[in-house]
C-alpha cells in the first residue's frame, strides 16, 4: 500500500522527516518498505517565461528563445517545438538539470547556436495526458493556466513536493489498505490527533431512488452488504488538479471525474466502488447473483471472460454487467455522454472474490482489497463520500436516499481488559491506565474494563490480541530481555543425531566435503542412472504443481543428486573431488498418506589415485568410526548404475545396507564425466540399528606375536575373501590377524592362476607361542586351503 | 726411559690434536696404548729397572697413559660433536617450502551455521527434533490457524502432492510445533527443529524452491515475550557478535500472538543505510511470537495454564550473513572451490 504523506496530512498532522516517519511507523507495527521522494528524479527544472522567440538561422524547424528563469539574466535555449509563443510560461530545464529516467541536461550547441538548457514537454517530466487532460501533447507543456511563478521549482507545479511511503500491510489488517486506516495507525504511533471527516451530501436531484433503482441480492452468502446511490445530470469532465495530483501520487491514472471519484474514495476508505452508466442497467434493476447459465462477460478492458456458474456477477434484468468486486463490464462503462450514474459500494465475501480473480487470472486493485474481507460498515460512508465529492466537483446531482441491503454484518465484539494477564504474557509491568490510553490512541474504545472492538478491527478477538496492541504502543523494544525460568530441561542430540554427526565428521576427516542437494529431481534421472523400467524406485511422490519437470518428483535414490554435483564440478575442471551427502529419500508407502523418509549417506569421488579399494577403505573407516558391526562385501554385478565387475553390496549383520563400486561408464557418459567415478551408498537409517556393542578396553598383549608369511597359488576364480574365510576358520583362536600383501601373476605362475601372499599374525594371551604351536596353525591352514579350495603353497 | 715416556706423551697428544675422524682416533689409540703400542713397548723395559726406580717409572708410565686416555676421550667427544654439527648442517632444509597438504573434507557452510545455532540452543536445554517434509496440510496450515483461503495456500505458492491439497511439501518448519507438542505432550517443551522447506519460487540470487528453516518452540508455565526476546538476543549475539544491535518490531503470523520480526542493525553501514541492507539500515533475521492460544489448544495444551513462544529462522539467509555469501545459488551449486572455503 502506497500513500502520499501530503495527503496523509489531511487526516493527521505529522511533519517529521521521512526517516523518522519510517522508523516510528515500523516500530509501531506498520512496516515501511520504501520511502520515495516524488521530486527525486527531477532536479533544477523551473518555471521559465519565454521573453522572445526567433527562428534558428540554420534550421527551418527550430527556434531560439530567451528565457527568464527568475535568475536575473536571460538564458538562450533552442527548441524544436512549434507551440511556444512569446510570453508563455514553460518548464525550463537549466544547464546541469535532471529529468526522469536519469536524463542529464547540460549546455550545448544546436546547429551552431548555443543552448543552455531545454524546454520540456510533460512527457519529459514523467507526466501523461491523463494527468494533464488540457495540455497539448506534442510540444512544450505550456504552464500559463497552472498558477505558477517564474523561477518556481517545477516539482511544486506538478505536485511532486511529496513523499510516497510504501507499507507492507499484514494479512490481518485489511483496514490498513486505506489512507484513513494508515492515518489512524500514524496518529496512534505519533500520539497526535486524528481528524476524520463525516461526508455530507446535499442531495435533492429529481426523482425517487426506489423508483429509479431496484437492487436484489439472491447470492446473499457471497454479498454481505450492497449499498448504492444515484447521481443524475452528470457532466463528465476531467477532475480538478488537486484530485489528479493525489491520484497520481497514489499510483492511479486519472480518467474522468466520476471514475476518479470512485478511485479517490477507494484510496481514502479502502472501499472499492464501482460506477455504472444507468442507461445500460436494463430495467433499472441490479441483481447480485451467481453467473449460473451466463457463460461470458466482456470486462471494461475489452477482454471476453469465461464465467463459471459459481462466480459472483452484477447483472441487470437480462445479463451480467460486471464481475462483482473485480471489474466492471464494458457494456456499463462510464463514457463521455453518460448522464446518470449508479455508485455501487458493496461488500463481497473475500474467498469468493479471490477464487474468481485467481480463476480468471485478473487480480485488480479492487479484488486485492475485497479478498482480505473488508469491513461491511464501510459501504455507507464510502458511497456518501463519493456523492459528496460529486457535489464538490459539480459533476452531477445526487438523488436522495441510499439503497442498503444488509445480509450480514458482524456482531460487535467486546473483550475484557485483564491487565495482569497482558503483563504476564508480555513479561511487563504496564499500568492499566497506560493500556487504556494505548487502545484509545488507535480509536479502540475502552469502558468498564471492556474493550469494544470497532468493526474495522476483526483481528482483535482474544486477550493475546490486546497484548499485541498494548505492546506495539508500549514499544516491543522496551520489553525486557530475560531468560526462561521454570523447569530445567535437558538439551542435546538423540542417538540417531549423534550418529549422523559422527558420520559427517568421519567423512570429512578422510577428505570428503559435504554437499546439500534438492530433494526433488526430474523423472529423467532414472534413465540417467540406468534404473530398469520396472524398478520399484520409479514409484515416486509426485508434485501436482511443480516449477518444472526438473523438480517434479521427490527422489527415491540419492545417486543422481551426487552424480549431478560431481558432473558440475567435473565441468568446472575441478580436480580430484570427494563429496558426501547425508540426505533423505522419499519412498511412497502403500496405504499410508505420508511417505517414508529414510536417510542415505552417499560418498562420491573421481580423480587421480581413486580406486574401488581406496573407497572401500574409506567406507570401512567410516563404519568403524560409527562402531557398526563389520561389513562384508559381496560382489554384485546386477546393479545397473555400477560397473558389473566393480561393484559390491555392503552387508552388515547379514543385511544389505549399501552398495559400493565404480559407476557404470554409461552412467558417467550420461552425466558427461569422462573419468572413473566411485560411489558408495549406505542406508543410514538402517545403520543405526546395526551398531556394535559400545567399545570397552582390551588388555594389551603381554606375549609376543609371531608372524608368518604364506604365498599361495590358486585359480583366478578364487577370491581373496574366500581364501581369508578359509584361513580364518582353520587358523583357530591363535590366529589374530590376516593381512594380504601381494597378488602376483606372470612368469613362474601358470596361466589362469595367481599367487596371493598373506601375512598371518599368531598370538596367545597366556603364554609365548612355541614352534609347535605356530607350525600347527600353519599346517592346519594349509591343509584346509588344499582340501577346500585346492590351493597350494607357492 | 723417562725421556721416552715424555716423548710418547708429547707425540700422542700432538697426534690426537690432529686426528680428523673416529678411524684415525682408533689408529692412534692402538699405536700408543695398544698391546703392541709404544707405551706398552716402554713398559716392557720396566724389568730392567731397579727396584727403587720401578715404582717411580711405573707411576710415570701410568700418568702418561692417563693423560693420553683423557686426551683420547676429549678428542672423541670433540669429533662426535663435530660430526653431529656437520650432519645437522648437511640436513638443513628450506623451511619455507610448503607443507604436505592434509586433505580434510569441509562441512557445508549452511550446516556449519546450523551447528552453531544448535549448540547455542542445546546449551539452553533445547532438544533437536526432525519431522516429515512431505506433510499434511492440516499440520502445515490448518492447525497453525492459517485460514482456508489464506494466499499462502495457493498453488502458486505451495507445492501440493495430492489433488485435494491435503498433502503437500511443507512450506515452513512450523508444523513441527504441532508435532513437537503432540509428541512431548507435557510441558516443559524446548525444541529446535531444523529442516528443509519448499515454496514455489524460481531460483535466483535470493530465492530457491527448496530452502531450510530452524523452528524453535518453548512451552511452559509463565513463558513471556520478554523470555522470547532474551532467548533470541542470545542467539543473535552468539551468531553475529556481542556488539550486534537487535530490534524487535510488530508483525503478524496466524500462529503467534503477539508476533514480531527481528532485525539486526546492518553490519556494513551500522544503520545508516547502504546497498547491503537496501538502504534500510536493518536486516531482517527472523519471525517469532508468543504461541497463539488456539494453536496450544489444537495440540491439547491448556492455554490458560501454559504459554510459549516460537520462532522461525531462514537458515540460508543466516549462513549467507554469517559467511558473507552473496548469492544463494552458491549454496546448492556445491562447487568444491566454494565448499573448501569453510
Amino acid at each position: 500500500m502506497n500513500i502520499s504523506r501530503k495527503w496523509l496530512r489531511e487526516f493527521t498532522d505529522i511533519t517529521v522527516s521521512d526517516r523518522e516517519f519510517d522508523s516510528v511507523m515500523t516500530l509501531a507495527g506498520q512496516k515501511v518498505e520504501t520511502v520515495t521522494r516524488m521530486d527525486a528524479e527531477i532536479k533544477n527544472v523551473v518555471v521559465g517565461r519565454v521573453c522572445s522567440i526567433v527562428r534558428h538561422e540554420n534550421s527551418d524547424h527550430m527556434w531560439v528563445c530567451q528565457i527568464d528563469d527568475g535568475s536575473g539574466t536571460l538564458i538562450q535555449v533552442v527548441t524544436g517545438a512549434q507551440n511556444v509563443h512569446e510570453g508563455d510560461l514553460v518548464p525550463f530545464a537549466r544547464d546541469d538539470s535532471w529529468l526522469p529516467g536519469g536524463i542529464h541536461i547540460v549546455s550545448g550547441a544546436l546547429r551552431g547556436v548555443r543552448s543552455d538548457g531545454m524546454l520540456c514537454s510533460f512527457k519529459e517530466l514523467g507526466l501523461t495526458q491523463n494527468d494533464l487532460p488540457d495540455a497539448f501533447a506534442d510540444g512544450i507543456w505550456i504552464l500559463n493556466n497552472e498558477e505558477c511563478a517564474i523561477g518556481q521549482d517545477i516539482n511544486e507545479v506538478i505536485g511532486n513536493d511529496d513523499s510516497i511511503v510504501e507499507f507492507e500491510i499484514t494479512n490481518n489488517r485489511p483496514d490498513c489498505y486505506s489512507l484513513i486506516g494508515l492515518a489512524r495507525e500514524a496518529a496512534a504511533a505519533f500520539d497526535v490527533p486524528l481528524h476524520l471527516h463525516e461526508p455530507v451530501v446535499r442531495g435533492g436531484a429529481e426523482g425517487s431512488l426506489p423508483e429509479l433503482l431496484d437492487v436484489e441480492v439472491p447470492a446473499e452468502d457471497l454479498c454481505l452488504r450492497y449499498s448504492a446511490r444515484m447521481v443524475r445530470n452528470v457532466r463528465i469532465a476531467p477532475s480538478p488538479k488537486w484530485m489528479r495530483q493525489r491520484l497520481r501520487a497514489a499510483g492511479i491514472r486519472p480518467i474522468n471525474n466520476i471514475v476518479d471519484i470512485t478511485n479517490y474514495v477507494m484510496v481514502e476508505y479502502g472501499q472499492p466502488m464501482h460506477a455504472f452508466d444507468y442507461r445500460y442497467v436494463k430495467g433499472g434493476k441490479i441483481i447480485v447473483r451467481r453467473a449460473g447459465d451466463d457463460k461470458t462477460l466482456t470486462t471494461l478492458d475489452g477482454v471476453v471472460r469465461s464465467l463459471q456458474p459459481d462466480m459472483l456477477v452484477i447483472a441487470d434484468e437480462t445479463k451480467p454487467v460486471g464481475l462483482a468486486g473485480i471489474m466492471g463490464g464494458e457494456n456499463s462503462e462510464i463514457v463521455a455522454d453518460t448522464t446518470d450514474v449508479v455508485f455501487e459500494s458493496a461488500n463481497f465475501l473475500g474467498s469468493s472474490i479471490r477464487r474468481t480473480a485467481l480463476a480468471l487470472g485478473m487480480r485488480t486493485e479492487a479484488s486485492a482489497k475485497f479478498e482480505k474481507d473488508l469491513d461491511p460498515m464501510l459501504t455507507i460512508p464510502a458511497v456518501n463520500r463519493a456523492c459528496e465529492l460529486v457535489e464538490l466537483l459539480g459533476a452531477g446531482e445526487v438523488v436522495d436516499g441510499v439503497i442498503d441491503i444488509i445480509n450480514h454484518v458482524p456482531q460487535p465484539v467486546s473483550i475484557p481488559l485483564e491487565p495482569e494477564k497482558l503483563n504476564a504474557l508480555l513479561g511487563t509491568d504496564i499500568p492499566k491506565e497506560d493500556m487504556i490510553a494505548y487502545l484509545r490512541r488507535e480509536q479502540v474504545p475502552v469502558s468498564d474494563d471492556m474493550v469494544h472492538v470497532p468493526s474495522w478491527r476483526p483481528d482483535l478477538r482474544i486477550t493475546a490480541d490486546l497484548a499485541e496492541e498494548v505492546a506495539r504502543y508500549y514499544g516491543y523494544n522496551r520489553i525486557d530481555n530475560t531468560l526462561m525460568r521454570g523447569t530445567t530441561t535437558m538439551g542435546g542430540y538423540t542417538a540417531a543425531q549423534k550418529l549422523e554427526n559422527a558420520a559427517g565428521a568421519a567423512a570429512r576427516a578422510i577428505g570428503y566435503s559435504e554437499i546439500i542437494t534438492y530433494s526433488f529431481v526430474s523423472p529423467a534421472v532414472f534413465d540417467l542412472i540406468r534404473l530398469p523400467q520396472d524398478s520399484p524406485l520409479r514409484e515416486t511422490i509426485r508434485l501436482i504443481n511443480p516449477l518444472g519437470e526438473d523438480t517434479s518428483i521427490m527422489r527415491t535414490v540419492i545417486l543422481p543428486s551426487m552424480m549431478d554435483i560431481l558432473a558440475r564440478n567435473y565441468s568446472y575442471k575441478n580436480q580430484s573431488v570427494k563429496l558426501y551427502e547425508l540426505g533423505k529419500i522419499y519412498l511412497p508407502r502403500k496405504g499410508q498418506t505420508l511417505p517414508d523418509e529414510p536417510k542415505r549417506l552417499i560418498l562420491g569421488t573421481y580423480g587421480e589415485h581413486e580406486t574401488f579399494f581406496t573407497m572401500k577403505g574409506e567406507v570401512d573407516t567410516i563404519l568403524s568410526q560409527l562402531n557398526v558391526h563389520p561389513a562384508v562385501y559381496r560382489a554384485a554385478s546386477g546393479n545397473p548404475s555400477y560397473h558389473p565387475g566393480r561393484c559390491a553390496e555392503i552387508v552388515i549383520d547379514g543385511k544389505v545396507l549399501g552398495v559400493i563400486g565404480q559407476i557404470h561408464p554409461l552412467v558417467c557418459e550420461n552425466y558427461g564425466i569422462h573419468d572413473e567415478v566411485y560411489a558408495a551408498e549406505l542406508d543410514f537409517t538402517a545403520l543405526a540399528d546395526a551398531l556394535a556393542p559400545e567399545r570397552v578396553f582390551h588388555s594389551l598383549p603381554r606375549f609376543p606375536t609371531v608372524s608368518r608369511d604364506l604365498a599361495l597359488v590358486c585359480d583366478e576364480t578364487v577370491t581373496v575373501g574366500t581364501l581369508e574365510d578359509c584361513i580364518r576358520k582353520a587358523g583357530g583362536e591363535l590366529l589374530r590377524g590376516i593381512r594380504l600383501f601381494d597378488i602376483y601373476r606372470g612368469p613362474g605362475i601358470a596361466p589362469g592362476k595367481k599367487s596371493i601372499a598373506f601375512n598371518l599374525e599368531l598370538r596367545a594371551d597366556d603364554r609365548t607361542l612355541t614352534d609347535e604351536d605356530t607350525t600347527g596353525v600353519v599346517a592346519a591352514v594349509l591343509k584346509a586351503l588344499k582340501e577346500e579350495l585346492s590351493v597350494a603353497l607357492r | 726411559m723417562k725421556e721416552q715416556l715424555e716423548k710418547i706423551r708429547q707425540e700422542a697428544l700432538d697426534a690426537l690434536d690432529h686426528a680428523g675422524d673416529a678411524a684415525e682416533l682408533d689408529a692412534l689409540r692402538v699405536r700408543f696404548l695398544g698391546k703392541k703400542g709404544e707405551l706398552t713397548g716402554v713398559l716392557k723395559m720396566m724389568g730392567k729397572l731397579s727396584a727403587e726406580e720401578r715404582p717411580v717409572m711405573g707411576q710415570a708410565a701410568n700418568n702418561v697413559r692417563a693423560a693420553i686416555e683423557e686426551k683420547l676421550e676429549q678428542t672423541r667427544l670433540a669429533l662426535k660433536e663435530k660430526a653431529l654439527q656437520a650432519r645437522l648442517a648437511a640436513e638443513t632444509i628450506d623451511v619455507t617450502i610448503p607443507g604436505e597438504p592434509v586433505k580434510l573434507g569441509h562441512r557445508h557452510p549452511m550446516n556449519k551455521a546450523l551447528d552453531e545455532a544448535k549448540e547455542i540452543f542445546i546449551s539452553m536445554g533445547f532438544q533437536i527434533l526432525e519431522g516429515p517434509e512431505v506433510e499434511l496440510a492440516d499440520y502445515n496450515f490448518t492447525r497453525l490457524n492459517i485460514a482456508e483461503n489464506h494466499p499462502s495456500r495457493d498453488r502458486s505458492d505451495t507445492f501440493y502432492i495430492t489433488d485435494d491439497e491435503s498433502v503437500l511439501l511443507r512450506t515452513q518448519t512450523s508444523p513441527m510445533q504441532i508435532r513437537a507438542m503432540e509428541q512431548i505432550k507435557q510441558p516443559p517443551i524446548r525444541v529446535l527443529a531444523p529442516g528443509r522447506v519448499y515454496r514455489k519460487d524460481e531460483v535466483d540470487a535470493t530465492h530457491s524452491p527448496m530452502f531450510h528453516q530452524i523452528e524453535g518452540l518453548v512451552v511452559d508455565k509463565g513463558i513471556t515475550m520478554a523470555d522470547l526476546k532474551g532467548t533470541l538476543e542470545v542467539l543473535i549475539k552468539a551468531m553475529y557478535g556481542q556488539e550486534s544491535v537487535v530490534r524487535f518490531r510488530p508483525h503478524h503470523f496466524p500462529f503467534t500472538e503477539p508476533s514480531c520480526e527481528v532485525d539486526v542493525q546492518c553490519f556494513n553501514c551500522k544503520g545508516a543505510g547502504c546497498p547491503m541492507c537496501k538502504g534500510e539500515g536493518w536486516i531482517e533475521l527472523l519471525g517469532a511470537g508468543m504461541v497463539h492460544p488456539d494453536v496450544l489448544a489444537n495440540c491439547g495444551i491448556d492455554p490458560d495454564i501454559y504459554s510459549g513462544f516460537a520462532f522461525g529462522i531462514g537458515l540460508e539467509r543466516m549462513a549467507m550473513r554469517r559467511f558473507k555469501i552473496n548469492d544463494l545459488r552458491m549454496i546448492f551449486e556445491n562447487d568444491i572451490r566454494f565448499l573448501s572455503q569453510f
